[in-house]
C-alpha cells in the first residue's frame, strides 16, 4: 500500500462562487413536469435569524428505485435511470431562499443491511463558513420509515432531530436551514 | 469515476477515513469575522458512511468544453495579465490519483477584481477575462488550467484587510464523503500572515498545502509561468482484503 498522503484542508467558498459554480444552477433533478416530481424550497438563517443571501446547497440522492447513480453503488439488480444524475445545486437568492425540483428517492441500506428512510444528502457552503456543512432532508409522509431510520435514531434531541424532516406546505415540501442558534439545523460529521 | 473494485467486504460499504478533521479550519475562526453567526454551536454528529456518502456525483464528459480549462481563450481578445498554467493531480489520501472527476476554479483577474455583481472593489474589470474555468481530471488524476495570475483585492474584514492572490477550487473526488472547495495560493506572498482566512487553517504544515509551487517543468518558454498544485482528498478505510 502506497504511503499516506495528508488532506488538502477545506477553504471558504467566500462571496463569489456564484459567478464560478451557479452558471447555469442545476436546480431541477428532474425536468419541470415530471409526474410525482416534488419541489423544495427553503431558506437559510444565520445565527441572529437573517437570511443568508450567499449560500449555496448541493443535493445527492438516490434514484426513485432506490439506487445511486455511482459505481460504488453494487445493487445492480436495481434499474439505473440514465436520466437521473441525482445531483442538484442553487444559491440561494436576496431572501435567503433556495429550491429544487426533484422525485422522491427510494429505499438505501443502512450499514448492517437495515433499510433507510428517503432522504436528501444535502451540502450547505456558504461566505462564512470555512468547510461544508453535511445535514440530511427527510420526508414528512414517510412517518413509519422515519422512526425506523438508523440515522434519526442516532439524533438524541427530538428537536434537533425535528430539524431533519422537511414540512408539508402548499404542494411544496419547506426545508429551512438555520446555521446556528434558535432551531438549529442538525449537521453531521461526515 | 474511479470505479471501485473495493467499495465493500460483503455487503457493508468501506468508508473513508476522517483523518482529515483537526486539517480543516474550525467552523468558529473568530479572526474571520464572517464566521461569527454563520457556525454551528452544537456539536456535529458522527455520521457513519452507507452508501449514501460513500457514492456521490458522477460527471461526464458533458459537463465540459475543452475550452472551459483556458480562461485566456474565452473571448475574443487576450485578458491583460500574467499568463500561467496552474496543474497538478487530484489524489486521495492513499496517492491514488482519481479520475475523471470535476475540477472547478474561479478567482479575481490581474486587478483583483471578479466579475461578479457584488465585488465593489473599484479595479477595472477586463472584458476579455472571465475567471472561471472546468475540467475532468484524466486517467492520472491530472487536471491543468491555463489563465492569469490574479491580484490581491482588498475586502471589509478588518482595517486594511487585503486578501493574499488565489484561485478557489472545487472537487468532488469519488464520493459525497470526499467533497471538498478550497483555495489555491501562489509561494511566498508576504500577505499570508495577515489573511484570517488563510490562517483558519492552524497548523502551518497544513497551510503550507494551500501553497502551490512554481515549476519550472510546468512552464513554458516564450509563453506562461508553472506552479503546480495537487489536490488530495480522504482515503478509503483499510479492507481486510488488502491487508498482507
Ligand atoms: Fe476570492
Amino acid at each position: 500500500m502506497s504511503a499516506r498522503l495528508l488532506p488538502t484542508p477545506s477553504q471558504t467558498v467566500g462571496p463569489f462562487f456564484e459567478f464560478g459554480l451557479l452558471r447555469p444552477a442545476q436546480p431541477n433533478l428532474v425536468p419541470p413536469e415530471t409526474p410525482d416530481s416534488i419541489r423544495i424550497e427553503g431558506t437559510v438563517f444565520d445565527g441572529q435569524g437573517r437570511p443568508v443571501p450567499d449560500a449555496m446547497l448541493e443535493i445527492w440522492q438516490a434514484s426513485p428505485s432506490g439506487r445511486y447513480a455511482h459505481p460504488g453503488d453494487f445493487r445492480s439488480d436495481l434499474p439505473i435511470d440514465q436520466h437521473f444524475s441525482g445531483f442538484g445545486r442553487n444559491g440561494t437568492d436576496a431572501g435567503g431562499g433556495y429550491w429544487f425540483r426533484t422525485v422522491k428517492p427510494g429505499i438505501v441500506p443502512w450499514l448492517d443491511g437495515r433499510p433507510q428512510a428517503p432522504h436528501l444528502n444535502v451540502s450547505v457552503f456558504a461566505r462564512g463558513l470555512v468547510h461544508r456543512l453535511v445535514t440530511r432532508m427527510y420526508f414528512p409522509d414517510e412517518a413509519e420509515a422515519n422512526a425506523a431510520d438508523p440515522v434519526l435514531a442516532s439524533v438524541q434531541d427530538p428537536r434537533a432531530r425535528a430539524t431533519l424532516i422537511a414540512v408539508a406546505g402548499d404542494g411544496v415540501l419547506r426545508f429551512d436551514l438555520h446555521l446556528q442558534g434558535e432551531g438549529e439545523t442538525c449537521f453531521f460529521q461526515i | 469515476m474511479d470505479t471501485s473494485t473495493e467499495s465493500r467486504t460483503g455487503s457493508r460499504p468501506v468508508g473513508y477515513r476522517r483523518d482529515d478533521l483537526d486539517v480543516h479550519p474550525p467552523y468558529d475562526s473568530p479572526a474571520y469575522r464572517s464566521t461569527q453567526y454563520r457556525h454551528p454551536t452544537r456539536p456535529l454528529i458522527l455520521l457513519p458512511h452507507s452508501l449514501s456518502e460513500i457514492t456521490g456525483p458522477v460527471f461526464g464528459h458533458e459537463a465540459v468544453q475543452a475550452s472551459d480549462r483556458d480562461l485566456t481563450h474565452q473571448h475574443h481578445g487576450e485578458p491583460i495579465g500574467e499568463r500561467i498554467v496552474v496543474s497538478g493531480r487530484l489524489l486521495d489520501g492513499d496517492g491514488k490519483p482519481v479520475r475523471n472527476s470535476l475540477v472547478e476554479i474561479w478567482q479575481a483577474n490581474a486587478a483583483g477584481r471578479y466579475a461578479h455583481g457584488v465585488d465593489q472593489h473599484p479595479a477595472p474589470l477586463d472584458p476579455n477575462f472571465s475567471g472561471t474555468g472546468r475540467c475532468l481530471t484524466d486517467d492520472e488524476g491530472r487536471y491543468e488550467f491555463i489563465t492569469i495570475k490574479p491580484g490581491a483585492y482588498p475586502w471589509g474584514n478588518h482595517t486594511n484587510a487585503w486578501r493574499p492572490a488565489h484561485i478557489h477550487f472545487s472537487v468532488f473526488g469519488p464520493a459525497f464523503a470526499t467533497r471538498l472547495v478550497t483555495q489555491m495560493y501562489f509561494p511566498g506572498d508576504p500577505l499570508f500572515d495577515h489573511d484570517p482566512i488563510f490562517q483558519s487553517v492552524r497548523d502551518p504544515r497544513d497551510r503550507q498545502r494551500l501553497v502551490s509551487s512554481f515549476d519550472l517543468g510546468l512552464t513554458q518558454p516564450e509563453w506562461a509561468l508553472g506552479y503546480r498544485f495537487d489536490i488530495v482528498v480522504r482515503g478509503r478505510e483499510a479492507t481486510p482484503l488488502e491487508e498482507p
